[in-house]
This record gives structure tokens, sequence and C-alpha cells, in this order.
């Protein structure tokens, strides 16, 4: 059954995946997860954050669904990194998504390492790390478990389910196949399918994962040394896609790193090199190699219209969810196009559908960033869903 | 809200030819003031579509629901009557297809209101006339090579757009420089000459 703890080992990354600083929910043998590979997984169990309130009727919560390599330290101090919450400019006290007026809750994702089940938590079959014998995820199976955990709490229909990037793909799927549970839905810089050329800067950084030979066939965590410089350059690479050229240049340019002139060497001459390299060293200190394996895939599997015979528009047929699509004129990973050919599919199935391109040179990572037109509109689109939920904000 | 403080003339006669409660499309709704306005005294049930970022987000941050898009490319998104009412105001001449973007207005909605600016307004024929150069006017501001209105047309010439897809009008309302309605039992010639803009309810 299901029980709450907050455990309080030391800060690393290993230990926030079998003892996270997060409350857990245990899903026990008489609630197994379903998966689209067909298997079960149980037990299981799903570590979250929750921020502000549930009102008596339980109608003002807000679900934010984490991108890729996000967790579900939204609007907290991290636990690893110390830094403040990834989404602290649009969650909080005040902020558009207000916690004084609004229950927000995030889990970490099935296939993560922030504590839910994941290939770094312990398989109880062999007690232990799953590592490459957790069942491949999907983005489905992570709406799956969230549908799970918002049951816990005993929350009917969401009042939102908010997300960018690989968490636009969760709120996509939760409007698609919980429908009735989602008054209404914000996806940002995200599309209904992963591209081809997605798919194929994702298959580099798991090589990258695999050709590291410490990965040891994912069963390094058993052997207790870990696959950081094959991480590290997945990231790296992945790094770059989140960014603009144009960003890039501006920030950086040709600028040499501490030195007046090049090295005539492969030292970290260019302050972009350093950059990057800093990006890879330390995204390993909080992410999980075979967790980026699984949430990669995910992503890759990801096809909304597929499910649906092709027709985008029938994934949305006869729905009543509120929808604000958003998408950056500088993404290039989930590009405006596949904003659009979301919202010309909700209106095609009539749904009530709001799209807004915004104007920023600084890439995918726009929706996490300071981006006041976006939060002007995800405020509007938030109040005016709340006026029509009856909700008194 | 809108820098204006009172609705434009011509949204007031549209608001008049809605029923209210009814579902509308607005095709180049701008900062979404009409719809606004639509939901406020008719409660619609509205959407919108806009060519411009700016006037997107404005609608939106007004709790629109508008989507980023153009009338000319667009349309062939929408589902075959899936509204009471389309709306394109101060929009057709701008568009590159002008009987194509009508013929899709009342494919969408069972009803289609056009409003659009006269080119046969005496101003404009005067202006011509006399200058002969293109008309630049207070209500029509820009220079033949930087307009964005691309497809002008008097009413006269409407009327005979309307006939060819095979429209009914169902009615029709002229203004004229003052916001004044036109008496509504005068000929077409008439309005064409003095009607500064026209309002039109359209129906397959």
């Amino acid at each position: 059954m299901t029980k709450a703890e907050r455990p309080t080992a030391p800060n690393s990354r290993h230990n926030e995946a079998t003892h996270p600083h997060s409350p857990v929910v245990e899903f026990g043998a008489d609630k197994p997860l379903q998966l689209d590979s067909g298997v079960q997984l149980s037990p299981f169990r799903i570590a979250y954050q929750s921020y502000g309130t549930l009102n008596a009727d339980k109608s003002n919560a807000i679900l934010i669904c984490h991108a890729l390599t996000g967790d579900q330290h939204v609007a907290n101090e991290h636990p690893v990194t110390g830094k403040p919450g990834w989404w602290e400019l649009l969650v909080g006290p005040g902020k558009p998504i207000d916690t004084d007026h609004y229950f927000v809750l995030c889990s970490n994702v099935i296939g993560g390492c922030l504590g839910s089940t994941g290939p770094a938590s312990i398989n109880p079959a062999t007690g232990k790390p799953y590592a490459l014998d957790l069942p491949v995820i999907t983005i489905a199976d992570m709406v799956r478990a969230q549908a799970m955990l918002v049951d816990h709490f005993g929350i009917d229909q969401l009042f939102a389910v908010v997300g960018g990037s690989m968490g636009g793909m969760q709120v996509l799927e939760w409007a698609s196949s919980h429908s009735d549970r989602v008054f209404s839905a914000v996806a940002l810089a995200t599309g209904a399918r992963h591209s081809s050329q997605n798919i194929a800067f994702h298959e580099v950084g798991r090589q990258a994962i695999m050709a590291d030979p410490k990965w040891n066939n994912g069963r390094y965590l058993d052997a207790g040394a870990l696959p950081r410089k094959g991480l590290s350059v997945a990231r790296m690479a992945a790094h770059i896609t989140y960014l603009s050229e144009a960003a890039l240049h501006r920030k950086f340019g040709r600028n040499l790193q501490d030195r007046q002139s090049v090295t005539f060497g492969f030292d970290a001459d260019f302050q972009i090199e350093s950059y990057l390299r800093h990006q890879g060293t330390t995204f390993v200190d909080r992410f999980d190699a075979n967790s980026y394996l699984y949430m990669t895939r995910a992503m890759d599997y990801f096809d909304l219209a597929a499910e649906h015979n092709g027709r985008l528009a029938d994934a949305f047929a006869g729905t009543k969810t509120r929808f604000c699509i958003v998408s950056f004129t500088s993404d290039w990973l989930f590009p405006t196009s596949e904003s659009r050919t979301v919202a010309h599919a909700l209106n095609a199935a009539g749904a009530f559908v709001s799209f807004v391109e915004i104007e920023s040179d600084r890439g995918h990572d726009s929706f996490l960033l300071d981006e006041p037109e976006m939060f002007s509109a995800i405020n509007g689109f938030i109040r005016s869903a709340a006026r029509a939920r009856g909700l008194a904000i | 809200m809108s820098v204006n403080s009172h609705p434009r003339v011509d949204f007031t006669v549209i608001a008049s030819l809605v029923e209210p409660g009814s579902r509308v499309l607005d095709v180049g709704c701008g900062d979404g003031e009409l719809l606004e306005l639509l939901q406020t005294t008719k409660a619609v049930d509205g959407r919108g579509v806009e060519l411009s970022q700016k006037g997107v987000n404005e609608s939106v941050a007004r709790g629109l629901s508008v989507i980023q898009g153009d009338a000319d490319s667009d349309l062939k998104y929408y589902p075959d009557s899936g509204f009471d009412y389309v709306i394109l105001s101060q929009t057709l001449q701008a568009t590159r297809n002008p009987k194509y973007v009508l013929t899709e207005l009342l494919r969408i909605g069972g009803k289609a209101i056009v409003s659009f600016p006269n080119f046969g307004h005496w101003r404009v024929r005067a202006s011509l006339a006399v200058n002969g150069r293109m008309p630049v006017t207070l209500d029509l501001p820009y220079s033949w090579y930087d307009t964005p209105n691309i497809h002008f047309c008097t009413i006269n010439d409407f009327v005979d757009v309307t006939k060819e897809i095979g429209a009914h009008i169902e009615a029709a309302v002229a203004l004229n420089a003052m916001g004044e309605r036109l008496a509504f039992n005068m000929p077409w010639g008439f309005w064409n000459l003095f009607g500064q803009q026209a309002v039109f309810l359209l129906r397959r």
C-alpha cells in the first residue's frame, strides 16, 4: 500500500534515486503500473514535491510535468546542486502559477533518477539496481503513473497540466488519454512527435554513454565506477540543441578562455568549449546515465498521431480541455511548425486553443528562462481558465 | 485593455449582427478587442486567428482563445460548419486571395460577417482624381509601397464577388465618415459613394 516518507540520506545523485529528499508514494503489488511494452511494473514508487494548498473540492490542482533532465524540484532548492528550483520564475507566490491560489504538484517521472522508480532503483527481484532490466518506459507510461499519484491525492480533475519539451509531450498525452481529467493544458516548446533529427541527436547521446567502458552494459552501479565521460559528452551534444546559434554567439562568440591566444593544442581554448565541458561534468553529478537512456527513448517513441491512425486531430476528438500552446522563434529542436501542427489539429477537433509564438533568440531553453511575453500569455490563459472553472482567484 | 475607450464603430455593427451564445471565429482578430466585446455583450464561444505575434500575445493575455495563423493558408485546417459565424473585420483587403478566403469563411461558418473599407468612397475617388496618386487618407494611411492592403475593393465589387461565390447577403450596413449608418433603402451606388466602411452578413 501507499505510505509517505521523508528520508534524510546525505546528498548525492545515487542517494536521491534510492533515498530522495522528497515525499514518496509506494504502489504495491495491488497497484501495478501497466506499461506500453506490455509488462507490468510492480512494485513502483513516485517521488514528488508539492506547493500550496489543495482546496476543499480539490479543484485547484496544477500538475507540472518536467523535461528530459528535469525533476520534481520545481520551486525549491535542489537537494544535489543547491540551486533554486528550475521553474521558480513561473511557479511560486504571486507568480503566473501562483502557489497562494493553486496546489502545485510535480513528480519525478517513472524511469527518472530523483526518487521515482528508474534504472538506478533497487530491483526487488535481485536486490541490485535495475539498470537495463527496467522495462522501456514511454511518455504514456509516465502519464499513467502520474494519474495514479493524482488518484492518491483524491483529485478527479486537474485544473491544469503544464510542461515544456518532454514535459509538454506529457501534457499532450494527458490531454489525449485522460481528457476528462484535464481542465486546461499548457504545452511549451514541444511537439506531438519526436522528429527524425531529434531522434538522431538522442542516439548520439546514447552511443556516447554506451561507448564509455565504465558503462559496463549498464551495470556500473554494481561496479562502483560511473560512466562520467560518456554521460558528460551526451549532455554536451544535447546542450547545443537547447540553445540557438545567435544566443551562443552573443554569449561566447569566438572568445578565448583565460588566455590571450590559441594554444595549438586540444585544451579548451574557446569559452564555448569550457562552458560545454562544465555543463557536461556538472550534469553527471545530478543525473544517472541509464536514466538518460530511458528518458531519451521515451521521447523518441512519442508519436501521438501514430496512436490515432495518423490523424492527430483524432487524439483530441471531443475534448473539452482548454489548450495553450507556446513556441519560440529560435527553438530549432521543437520549431514553431511542430506547435502549429498541434494547434491545427486542436482546431480541427474543435478544441478551445490558444497558440502563441514568442520572439526569443535563446533557443529551446527559452521556456525555462525569463521571457515576459511567455509569462503574460500563461498568466492570461490561467486566469481565464480559472474564471471558466469557477475558481475564485 | 484597448487604447480606445469606445469600441470601434464597425465592431458595434458586427456585434449587432451576432446572435447571443453562438460560436464565433474571428479571422484577423488583432488584439482581441472585438472578441472580448462579443464575449462580454453576447456571451459567445469565441475563437480567433491573428497573423501578428503581438496581436496574438495580447489576445491570449486577455484570456481569449486565439492562435497565430494566416487567413490565406490556415483556414483549411478548420472543419466544415465548426462555427455559427466567421468574422473577417478589416482584413479582407489584406488577404492574398480574397475570393478563396470568402469561400472558406462560408465553409467554416454557417454565416460570415465581413467588414471592409470601401475603396469607392467619394473621398478616395476624389483623392485619385484630383491628385493623380494612390489615395492616402486618415483611414487608409499607408503609401502604395508599404501597405498591407493589397486587395482593396468597393462595395459594388464586393456585391459582385458574393454572387460569384454563390453567397446570399442577409444584411448589409454602410457607415459614412462620421461612423453613422447610411439609410438601408438607398441603392448600392449611393452606398458605394458615401459609405466609408461596409459590413456584410453573408450566408451560404
